[in-house]
């Protein structure tokens, strides 16, 4: 299951529509023998290359692949959305079902603007909100290399959404609100690294689709860029410079390290990230994954900092308990964890972060870390549901996030109790 | 396959639980299985009636295992320790029923070496003994259960088992009394989620820490008293907030 | 039955062994397959730190261990017995599972002595071939140290093995085993520490005049990252080691250092719950084509292959050759065939010691399942046995690896069994007494009338016959085990103890007392068809396209404990696989 796209408001608004309706081909032009050989003929070999890579930049296969065993970019894979499931389209170039009968220019409207072949509005879980700052030259990299992996006939019908979800005309009011059209802009104050890094996290990497506050519409707070949100169940962390929250204390390498690895000596990718590391960015060279570190460290944080809670508290005293006898084991008593293998908890961003959902989310249902050719280890956290109550649950986090020097605020019994029903019913 | 199910890893726990079922056959490919939530705890005895001793057979062992671990000033005995109920939960569960022993015959009587060769359970053990041992006191103690005999009487009887001078029709009583000391004495020192060693009185009376995981600080602490109390599988009362 | 797509290699089972094989044939390209009778197992979902500490379940119900009901083994001491089906586990626990008993191990990291590897020709050479008892049938292997060298260093840094060097390509280190042959270098991390009691043990045996040493530890002293990049945690002493999954990826284990590699590897592949029932041979019994496996609902697979790696538990791997038809099953009477013969276990003894309660707390729950300082005195040749009247020896040492009450409540002799006295007694005597399970670790040498067949009349839930294990306990074993065991209370006195109680290992051998797991034989490797199952490589030599790996390979047992011998001899025929098999199919040695 791949989440993408929250805020349940959104739906009220605007419904859905499906990405597979709209990028569904219906206007076979041209037969597909030919088709395909046209785009191989005029594209070259460095361009198909180049394409490959930014296809995994932009971690297409993640989507467009179903995880049970489906056919690369075949389609069908479940985009979990608040109102239910749609299926991620057949980009193949199989001309019947893929996009094979689409135009380079249809396909990048698709990309940039979020209009598919037919005229449909594309839902936003399709990322053209930040793929419209990508290149023309790299789109069209990207339509030269899909046009050269098997074809694969797979009908996806991807609308599975009841009325009224399926209105599509909402995304026109949607648009006008959050969608600016247009490419990306270099700031000439900075240097060559910094502006590379700039246009993969704003563009291709839309890494803002997770990490990027969003309104009640589901659009993106601009003014909060990359200071963290939570996605369907996850926190995604903020990565910006803020030195307690953000990634500010981590040094260049650090990033580079967690982006290419999964882990770093304080942190462990897991969820939704531990799939980005193993799709895409574990794939990207250094230089790039560099250049995207310099950007988000540059990236002003915003101090919100909270008085942390007295020891004395006895929240911080079951907490402590419970951390000492339960979690000391691996995380060690001061929270300094195993380099690689067990994530510091002590001045770590994630554990200080706004809102408790990973954390909540990792303790009930356990998790397992990325795991990488360069870090192939790929630990995982056991799950905890079965020992703590809802109150032991939030006694240890807020302990952790109070310890040691952390500060964040406190996590209640309630909140745990609602994660807790919201994993019982979540489809695994 | 990429995701286990957590469906599929219970199912693989249960087999190694219970050993009746078996986990389904499986293919791993690609990358490590794990699924949320996935895990085979324990299973929490709760107090409450008998789930395999009738209350006859009840008021018997709890007599038995406070016998063979009497209460003193500073530690309560087998039965407040919750020994009995810890008994009654295994003889109804999988261990009673000898569920994953070798139990095809033929039975036949070897030596001491080749290992115990009775086709009853324990369950059947224990029912038959126990029926055995009232019906000797009622008989020798004037109508009296051995619940009801004096501690003497008791200690008494205990020593016949264990020596194999009190003679019960259909079980061997050194066997029998074999059987009832190692869970007595399982009961007495496994975690208290079983349903004995009842606020881990047994774990505080030796010092032993119990489900502890970490003495990172204490392996070159030498001679030296460990000084935090025991926690056990669901932890301590530390861990609720007050 | 159902045919399955031919592969190169199929594996059968996933321990120590199998992911060692399956990580290098996979490596070089081949398409491998392992098939593993019991489920997958993993730290997280398997053995978690929140309830991996229960000793009832783990200890007492062998949660992680084979069902009886599944298959079991009969037992009798001498030939003239019956023997009666082992009903529940007692002096060894099979293994079950992927990761095999490297899951539930101490993880006690041992080399086999330089003369262990040659024992027959060396004792023939310096105490005369009339020595030896004559119905003890002990062989040389067929491989030196020297040249398995290599491959114990593999696997030590594979597993990042804790411990001191006693001997560096031939420089005696200091703190080390000076009898140890000589190591390429050092141990990957240094020693663990050390609780009380073996640092005791250290200068009681030091003021004896012994060269004690810590006791080579698969528990990780320090956080470590392997040479395939899998990364492990340090040791936190909790005390719940053998017989227990790791918690907290802190001891080796095919899980804590190939596992996560060998998965990510495309060529190969995994099933769990499946149990193969017979390896395949074509019409001229010289080569196998496959294996035959049952699934969990019951249902027969066929997977064709060009190479077998047979990678189970000792007698798992002998009664698969048994009832595979794969050589001739061993007659003890005729002195004739091959499998099942030199089948061995280890002669354990003890000694506990009673310390007073005002003055000594052991905190013995503090430990690891390697831990504790040892001696080498006593163990292969490193001892004058000419006035002894025996061969063979073992290392000893204060190895506590619990406090575990269910086991580890001693108390002195003379105390009832229950009541007060007996309650009052473990009270007085848990924090102040020494009790190292296997203390005394001696060898076990190999005769006729110890061996494997399958028996008459017991089967298992297949209708298969179950394999019969004929085993007793010799005289040199027993003045073996007399002799190391009073040393090592002579020690454990010096420790300052008040009173100890010496428990040699005693006859007959008694199937329902544990002992240790180290089974060993029954498919030995040599230089003679007559008088092995396979080859120097642990090829078979009726089957060249079928491999034996484990122990059932040792010709007799010996001293230490048989993991890293095992893995060494494991890396040594799959380089062999590598370098010579796979270039030209056949027999790797002619005899």
């Amino acid at each position: 299951m791949r989440k993408l796209f929250g805020g349940l408001s959104i739906v009220l608004l605007i419904g859905a529509t499906t990405i597979a309706g709209a990028l569904y081909a219906t206007q076979p032009t041209m037969p597909h023998g030919a088709m395909a050989q046209m785009h191989v003929s005029e594209q070259s070999f460095s361009q198909v290359e180049r394409g490959r890579y930014l296809t995994t930049v932009g971690d297409c296969a993640a989507c467009h692949t179903d995880t049970q065993g489906g056919a690369p970019f075949g389609g069908g894979r479940a985009i979990e959305t608040p109102f239910g499931l749609v299926l991620a389209p057949n980009i193949t170039p199989d001309r019947e079902t893929g996009i094979g009968g689409w135009s380079d220019a249809e396909f990048a409207n698709a990309l940039q603007h979020g209009v598919s072949k037919d005229g449909h509005m594309l839902y936003p879980a399709m990322p053209y909100v930040y793929y419209t700052k990508a290149h023309r030259s790299d789109i069209n990299a990207i339509r030269a290399y899909l046009s050269t992996v098997t074809p694969v006939h797979n009908k996806v019908v991807a609308n599975q959404l009841p009325f009224p979800f399926n209105i599509r005309l909402a995304m026109r009011a949607w648009n006008a609100l959050y969608f600016r059209a247009g490419g990306f802009q270099q700031d000439t104050a900075q240097n060559a690294d910094w502006n590379r890094g700039a246009y993969l996290v704003q563009s291709l990497e839309h890494c803002g689709a997770c990490h990027t506050p969003k309104s009640v519409l589901g659009g993106d707070k601009t003014s909060e860029a990359f200071q963290g949100y939570a996605i369907q169940g996850w926190f995604a962390p903020n990565i910006t410079g803020d030195m307690r929250r953000g990634i500010g204390t981590w040094s260049v390498d650090d990033i580079v390290v967690y982006l290419q690895t999964g882990h770093n000596k304080q942190a462990a990718a897991s969820g939704p990230m531990a799939e980005e590391v193993d799709q895409s960015s574990s794939r990207m060279p250094v230089d790039d994954l560099r250049a995207m570190a310099v950007y988000l460290k540059s990236i002003p944080g915003q101090d919100d900092s909270v008085k942390p809670l007295d020891a004395s508290d006895p929240m911080m005293q079951a907490g402590r308990a419970i951390y000492d006898d339960s979690c000391a084991a691996c995380h060690k008593t001061n929270g300094a964890g195993i380099a690689g293998l067990f994530p510091t908890l002590r001045a770590a961003p994630a554990v200080q972060s706004r809102e408790a959902t990973s954390l909540m989310r990792v303790v009930l249902d356990g998790a397992k870390s990325a795991a990488t050719d360069k870090a192939p280890t790929g630990a995982a956290m056991p799950s905890y549901a079965w020992q703590l109550d809802d109150a032991q649950v939030a006694a240890v986090l807020t302990y952790i996030r109070n310890a040691w020097g952390n500060q964040a605020p406190a996590v209640s019994a309630s909140e745990v109790a609602s994660m807790r029903a919201n994993l019982m019913t979540q489809p695994n | 396959m990429r995701n286990l199910h957590r469906r599929e890893l219970l199912a693989t726990s249960a087999f190694i639980l219970f050993g009746s079922t078996f986990a389904r056959a499986g293919i791993i490919q690609g990358s490590l299985p794990w699924a949320p939530g996935a895990g085979a705890p324990p299973i929490r005895v709760l107090p409450g009636p008998w789930h395999f001793f009738t209350p006859a057979e009840g008021r018997a062992v709890e007599a038995l295992v406070d016998r063979m671990i009497p209460p003193d000033p500073e530690t309560p005995g087998g039965r407040d320790a919750g020994c009995a109920v810890f008994i009654d939960r295994q003889l109804a569960g999988p261990y009673g029923r000898s569920e994953g022993l070798y139990v095809s015959g033929p039975f036949r009587t070897g030596t001491k070496q080749q290992g115990a060769q009775s086709p009853l359970t324990p369950a059947m053990q224990y029912r038959k003994a126990l029926a055995e041992i009232d019906a000797y006191c009622k008989a020798t103690y004037g109508g009296r259960t051995f619940a009801d005999v004096e501690d003497s009487e008791k200690d008494k009887i205990i020593g016949a088992l264990e020596t194999g001078e009190l003679k019960l029709s259909g079980v061997d009583p050194k066997v029998f009394f074999t059987t009832l000391l190692k869970n007595t004495r399982e009961g007495f020192f496994g975690d208290p989620i079983y349903g004995g060693n009842r606020d881990m009185v047994a774990w505080k009376m030796i010092g032993f820490p119990g489900a502890r995981y970490d003495y990172s600080d204490w392996i070159d602490r030498h001679n030296e008293r460990y000084p935090h109390p025991p926690i056990g599988i669901t932890g301590a009362p530390s861990w609720s907030p007050r | 039955m159902r045919k399955l797509p031919h592969k190169d290699v199929v594996i059968i089972g996933l321990g120590w062994t199998g992911s060692i094989m399956a990580h290098g044939l996979a490596d070089a390209g081949l398409d491998v397959i392992a098939i593993e009778r019991g489920p997958w197992r993993d730290t997280a979902t398997d053995y978690p730190p929140s309830y991996a500490p229960d000793e009832y379940r783990y200890r007492i119900q062998h949660e992680l261990f084979l069902r009886p009901a599944q298959t079991t083994f009969t037992f009798r001491n001498t030939m003239k017995q019956d023997a009666l089906p082992i009903r529940s586990w007692g002096a060894f626990m099979p293994p079950n599972g992927v990761g095999g008993g490297g899951v539930h191990w101490n993880a006690e990291m041992w080399r086999f002595a330089p003369t262990d590897f040659v024992i027959k020709t060396h004792l023939t050479e310096r105490y005369g071939e009339k020595f030896l008892p004559e119905d003890m049938t002990i062989q040389d292997w067929g491989v030196t140290y020297d040249e398995i060298e290599p491959y114990y260093d593999k696997f030590e840094y594979l597993c990042g093995t804790s411990g001191t060097a006693g001997n560096i390509k031939g420089q005696i280190m200091p703190g080390g085993n000076p009898f140890e042959g000589p190591r390429s270098r050092a141990y990957p991390t240094p020693a663990q520490k050390q609780p009380y009691n073996a640092t005791l043990f250290a200068k009681a045996a030091t003021d004896l005049g012994y060269k004690p040493f810590p006791q080579p530890s698969g528990n990780m002293s320090q956080a470590y990252t392997n040479p395939l990049g899998v990364e492990m945690g340090p040791c936190t002493f909790c005390g719940y080691c053998e017989w227990f999954g790791c918690g907290n990826y802190s001891k080796s284990s095919p899980q804590t250092t190939i596992l996560p590699v060998l998965v990510r590897q495309q060529n190969f592949t995994a099933r769990d719950n499946c149990e193969v029932t017979r390896i395949l041979l074509d019409a001229s019994g010289k080569r196998a084509t496959g294996v035959v496996f049952v699934d969990t609902s019951g249902e027969e697979w066929e997977q064709p292959a060009d190479m077998v790696l047979l990678c189970a538990y000792t007698i798992f791997n002998v009664q698969l050759l048994m009832l595979s038809g794969v050589g001739k099953i061993y007659d003890p009477v005729a002195d004739e065939g091959t499998i099942g013969r030199n089948f061995t276990h280890q002669t354990v003894g003890t000694a506990t010691g009673f310390f007073d309660p005002k003055k000594f707390i052991f905190n013995p729950f503090i430990a690891s399942g390697a831990i504790g300082m040892c001696i080498d005195e006593f163990n292969s040749d490193n001892f004058d046995h000419g006035p002894l009247g025996f061969v063979g020896g073992g290392y000893m040492g204060q190895v506590q690896t619990n406090g575990r009450p269910i086991e580890t409540t001693p108390v002195p002799p003379g105390t009832p069994t229950w009541g007060a006295k007996w309650k009052q007694a473990v009270k007085e005597n848990y924090q102040s007494t020494v009790y190292s399970g296997s203390g005394v670790h001696g060898s076990f040498y190999s005769y006729r009338d110890v061996y494997l067949d399958l028996d008459p009349v017991y089967k298992d839930r297949l209708g298969r016959p179950l394999l019969r294990i004929t085993m007793d306990l010799h005289d040199n074993e027993l003045k073996m085990s007399a002799y190391l065991t009073d040393k090592y209370a002579e020690i454990i006195k010096a420790m300052g103890a008040q009173m100890v109680v010496k428990k040699p290992r005693t006859g007959p051998y008694d199937v329902a007392e544990y002992q240790t797991t180290h089974l060993c034989g029954g498919a030995i490797m040599g230089t003679d068809p007559k008088t092995s199952a396979v080859n120097r490589y642990l090829q078979s030599w009726d089957v060249p396209n079928l491999f034996v790996l484990g122990a059932s390979s040792f010709p007799q047992n010996h001293g230490y404990n048989p993991t890293g011998t095992l893995a060494a001899l494991a890396y040594w025929s799959l380089e062999a696989i590598k370098t010579q098999y796979l270039k030209n199919p056949g027999p790797l040695v002619h005899a």
